[in-house]
């Protein structure tokens, strides 16, 4: 449906070079080659009435009302459905053609309910233009209006009276998301609409990405919020705060109200689509929990106090310099947050290193994606992913390895999926290879089967990847040529010798990663010949103890097989956060400035010295689990806290509760009393995406505009804050907007040397690096030549865990996320995704089930080295035995209470993925969720007596 | 307050055995020291330099498995130097 009314040509913009020229209506009209009739007319400014075509889907040819005459041809074609040839003669508006679209366009409406007049729509914009004021049929014949609407959705209803049958919502679902879940069922005037086997949307497989919202002509499908507030009267372009495949978004709005989401179809990471979080789960941004007035306490046992924001910067200042001055200067630190701006991220670490005076600065990616940084930066010498998303519709071979696509980058899923469904160039379906230890749902979805799933043991992925580059290295298939041109022979022929190895050979090592040597040696050859090969990957890869060493191995395995340095092939980490590529570019690590440059980098410091005006340290300073070390060691005693929740994100709770605990100052800038808030000291109110400007960087590299749509709520955007902050501590920054601050990220940091808000306005997005070698930015890297030169092959020698399991803890617990809920939830759990996932469930499979006689839905008793939690059955043939899995989206779950501090050898990543654990059926909550109940209940409490007093 | 029977020293060491489990594999002894001395003054705060330093002065580098323990006592030399 219609709100903002965008230029839809019909059909799919054709990218050949070879150019067609024809003759529509009289005007010769030059278009390349594949473009449909409709197309070319609609370019060239003749538009041409339809219903079922939009550019989003491939043309159908169903509504017959595009029909046109076309000379030499008999009858009347549909013009969705013809391509352009050169020389031919378009008739579009002969009095016959208007003739039969109004006949259509009668019988239509004759068994139709427009639903909401107030809303415009496509199809009332086609009755409009076809002119039709009467139907001589009449509204008495055999209908449709009586039929019950489907509201069982949150966001959306289905209303079958307003439905026409033009097939592009079931189009949208199986060529937009590919899940395939709605089809037309009956035939003739019986035909249809159903989700699933007419189970009802919410009870269907339906992922509620909103794909059959937007394609839909009428207000058959129509967003909730859309029916309830009305049409939008203004919209700006933005980007989705949540997952790394940073869908680009307009916002349609009503003065300040947000009307509602819809997908950009300029957007290069999404072309239009979205998931079920980008699009709906928006209602956190107005959601009552938000605070939105600062406050301050002295103790975390005392009440908050409500205070206005000049107080409260100043108490933290106050704090900060106090703690300096007693406890030495590098007794305090930040951290930045992947959900925050690249901007704002730029802002804390400088404030951290100018105006603290330390490098105590680290960021969320510590606990996810800081391998990728190390392991890329080690052997390519960029620590970025190398291609953009498109490069998958190029590729024949798609492995994925530790990452769930469909649920964690849902929109990128989704045209990976295509490619692994459709012919492209006539290349056929590319052949995919999943490494996981569970059976994801990439692994067998509609029309997709993976060629080879190793289901591999947690744990073991270097292993695993080490053994995949024996047998390529054993069966001579390395890429002899491009090894030799583009990497260094020494450390390759180590390599070489080393990975040849028998102890690295896949028959050797099927014992440690339970995957037959067979399928190894199949998939290693699928991968080396197969054509075109892309390594996708995700936090199944960083969150290891080995976690740096898998990427490496990851690396190993693309230059070997010379699949990077061009489209269709590369390693892609698949970040979670939607900001996790640019919080890391800003500089957010201890040990680098913006532009992973490291702080003991004496040309580099100087540069950022001589524009920040004050002495950098050259030694790099705490990573977040040294902070905690460094608390409980008395000697770290004040964090600035922005956007993160550390007390429920990162691992071994209790660890991270007492390291709180012992500091003199928390200060936590977030939209919500996070579980990090309960322990503050002083708590500065968070702006949302929408209350902001500023940019995001994707998985991609792809840089793109967060655009403000509503004034802060709070009062300040989240850089406004920072810059309050550094002021108050007394080091200044006078940015008058978040541009400026892109202009000296611009000047500092050669890879963005070309990036400003004017240039983002004029492309769009712009992928890094941007600079005087590639102005409009770099979708692929390492084309030729390497960033660091030659390409490093780094030794990947297997190291068992150290978490092993044992008679007392004899499962292994790996966690991940689901579709509906992001990360921690503190959105998402205040909107209507509740619906799908309202607890996060242990998944158990169903011999471990038996063995320990648990059923379905029984509470469980989780028991590791760390703590306990329980959680609640799932019984779930998508493990392995031995293997347990639950998510970490809700506080009560504990599940970091279980994790240990096992950690990434190189960057310090937890060991998420990993946890022995034995499990048993028990009858009531753990020990620390009955402490959490009751503390979270008296924080609870603390918080409405801060409101009750002011 | 300094958490009662708190130890980051035990963090410490076992952060050296992982650097050094990584370059177990590399043949050349030297090459693999060097390499675990300059991941550890890279990426380690200056605190935490000192403290596994005066671990292994104070306790012989207990805990610490040969690897690390060789490059610790390099560490500490460069750190005496």
């Amino acid at each position: 449906m219609l709100s903002i009314v965008e230029l839809d040509f019909g059909t799919p913009r054709s990218k050949a070079a070879q150019q067609v020229t024809l003759t529509i209506d009289g005007r010769e009209v030059t278009v390349p080659a594949g473009t449909s009739v409709l197309r070319a007319a609609g370019e060239a400014g003749i538009p041409i009435p339809k219903l079922c075509a939009t550019e989003l889907l491939d043309a159908f040819g169903s509504c017959r009302l595009c029909l046109v005459q076309i000379e030499g041809r008999k009858g009347f074609p549909a013009s969705c459905t013809t391509p352009v040839e050169a020389g031919m003669r378009v008739a579009t508006q002969a009095a016959q053609l208007q003739k039969i679209r109004h006949g259509v366009m009668e019988l239509y409406l004759s068994d139709y309910a427009a639903g909401n007049d107030a809303l415009p729509t496509e199809m009332r914009e086609m009755v409009d233009a076809i002119g039709v004021t009467e139907v001589r049929y009449g509204f008495d014949g055999k209908n449709h209006r009586q039929a019950a609407k489907d509201e069982s959705n949150p966001y959306f209803t289905f209303d079958p009276a307003a439905c026409i049958v033009c097939s592009r919502c079931v189009r949208a679902c199986d060529e937009q998301q590919g899940t395939l879940a709605l089809t037309i069922e009956g035939r003739g005037f019986a035909s249809r609409v159903v989700a699933s086997q007419d189970d009802g949307f919410m009870d269907s497989e339906c992922v509620s990405c909103g794909a059959c919202v937007q394609a839909c002509p009428t207000t058959a499908l129509s967003e909730k919020s859309l029916l309830a507030k009305g049409p939008a009267q203004t919209s700006a372009v933005t980007t989705c705060a949540y997952c790394g495949v940073g869908c680009s978004f307009r916002a349609e709005m009503r003065g300040e109200d947000l009307i509602r989401m819809v997908p950009n179809k300029d957007g290069r990471a999404n072309h239009g689509h979205s998931c079920v979080k980008g699009r709906f789960a928006i209602g956190y941004a107005t959601h009552k929990d938000r605070i939105l007035k600062p406050m301050i306490r002295a103790k975390i046992s005392e009440p908050w106090r409500e205070v206005p924001w000049a107080e409260a910067i100043a108490h933290a200042a106050r704090e900060f310099r106090r703690i300096q001055a007693k406890y030495g200067r590098d007794s305090i630190g930040g951290i930045t947050s992947s959900r925050c701006t690249n901007e704002e991220t730029y802002l804390v670490q400088k404030l951290v290193r100018a105006g603290f005076g330390n490098n105590n600065v680290d960021t969320c990616a510590r606990v996810c994606h800081s391998p990728t940084g190390y392991g890329l930066k080690a052997t390519l010498g960029e620590s970025a992913g190398t291609q953009d998303f498109d490069s998958v519709l190029q590729a024949d071979v798609i492995m994925v390895i530790g990452a769930n696509p469909t649920d964690g980058h849902p929109v990128f899923a989704s045209q990976m999926k295509r490619r692994l469904r459709r012919e492209q160039n006539g290349r056929p379906p590319a052949k995919l290879i999943v490494v996981d230890p569970r059976r994801i749902d990439i692994v067998r979805t509609p029309h997709v089967q993976a060629d080879w799933h190793l289901q591999l043991r947690p744990g073991t992925n270097v292993a695993l990847l080490t053994s995949l580059a024996h047998a390529i290295v054993d069966e001579g298939l390395v890429d002899e040529a491009f090894v030799h041109a583009r990497c260094e022979r020494e450390a390759f022929e180590k390599w070489r010798a080393f990975v040849a190895e028998e102890r690295n050979s896949p028959e050797a090592m099927e014992s440690v990663t339970g995957v037959p040597a067979r399928a190894v040696r199949a998939a290693a050859r699928l991968y080396a010949t197969g054509g075109n090969a892309a390594i996708y990957y995700g936090l199944g890869v960083t969150e290891h103890s080995q976690g740096s060493t898998a990427v490496m191995a990851i690396a190993n395995l693309a230059m070997a097989t010379g699949n990077i340095g061009r489209e269709g092939v590369g390693v892609n980490p698949l970040r979670g956060q939607n900001n996790v590529q640019g919080s890391c570019d800003m500089g957010s690590f201890p040990h680098e400035f913006p532009g992973y440059r490291h702080v003991g980098d004496d040309a580099v410091r100087a540069s950022f010295e001589q524009a920040w005006g004050v002495p950098l340290r050259n030694e790099p300073g705490l990573r977040i689990p040294n902070m905690f070390e460094a608390a409980l060691d008395g000697e770290f005693k004040g964090i600035y806290i922005e956007g993160e929740d550390i007390a429920q994100s990162d691992p071994n709770t209790q660890h991270v509760t007492a390291s709180l605990t012992a500091m003199e100052c928390v200060v936590v800038q977030d939209l919500f009393l996070n579980e990090t808030a309960k322990f503050a000291h002083v708590f500065l109110p968070g702006s949302t995406f929408l209350e902001k400007d500023g940019t995001f960087t994707n998985a991609e590299r792809r840089i793109s505009r967060v655009r403000q749509v509503m004034r802060p709520r709070n009062g300040y955007a989240d850089w406004e804050i920072t810059q309050l902050l550094a002021n108050a501590m007394g080091y200044p920054m006078h940015y008058a907007h978040p541009a400026e601050i892109m202009d000296e990220i611009a000047r500092l940091t050669p890879t963005f040397a070309g990036v400003s808000f004017g240039k983002l306005d004029e492309l769009g997005s712009i992928q890094w690096p941007c600079n005087a070698q590639a102005p409009l930015g770099t979708p692929t890297m390492h084309v030729g030549e390497f960033v660091r030169g030659k390409g490093r092959f780094m030794l990947t020698e297997y190291v068992p865990t150290a978490e092993k399991v044992n008679a007392k803890y004899p499962l292994i617990l790996t966690t991940g996320r689901i579709l509906s809920q992001y990360n921690v939830g503190a959105q998402t759990r205040r909107t209507e995704n509740i619906r799908w996932h309202g607890e996060d469930r242990l998944e158990i499979h169903p011999q471990d089930a038996e063995d320990r006689g648990i059923a379905e839905g029984d509470w469980i008793g989780i028991e590791s080295r760390a703590g306990q939690t329980v959680l609640r059955a799932t019984i779930s043939s998508r493990m392995q035995s031995g293997v347990v899995y639950t998510t970490f989206h809700f506080p009560f779950s504990g599940a970091n209470v279980i994790t240990t501090d096992n950690s990434d050898w190189a960057t310090n990543c937890p060991e998420y993925k990993v946890t022995a654990v034995q499990i048993l059926r028990v009858s009531q909550p753990s020990q620390w969720q009955q402490r959490y109940r009751a503390f979270s209940e008296k924080q609870q409490e603390l918080l409405r007596e801060a409101v009750a007093l002011k | 307050m300094t958490m009662q029977g708190h130890d980051s020293s035990a963090a410490l060491v076992k952060m050296a055995n992982d650097i050094a489990d990584y370059f177990h594999s590399e043949a050349d002894r030297g090459l693999a020291i060097d390499g675990i001395v300059n991941h550890i003054t890279r990426f380690w705060e200056p605190r935490m330099r000192r403290k596994i330093v005066a671990h292994y002065a104070e306790h012989g580098g207990a805990g610490l498995n040969e690897l690390a323990r060789a490059a610790i006592a390099k560490l500490a030399e460069i750190s005496q130097g």
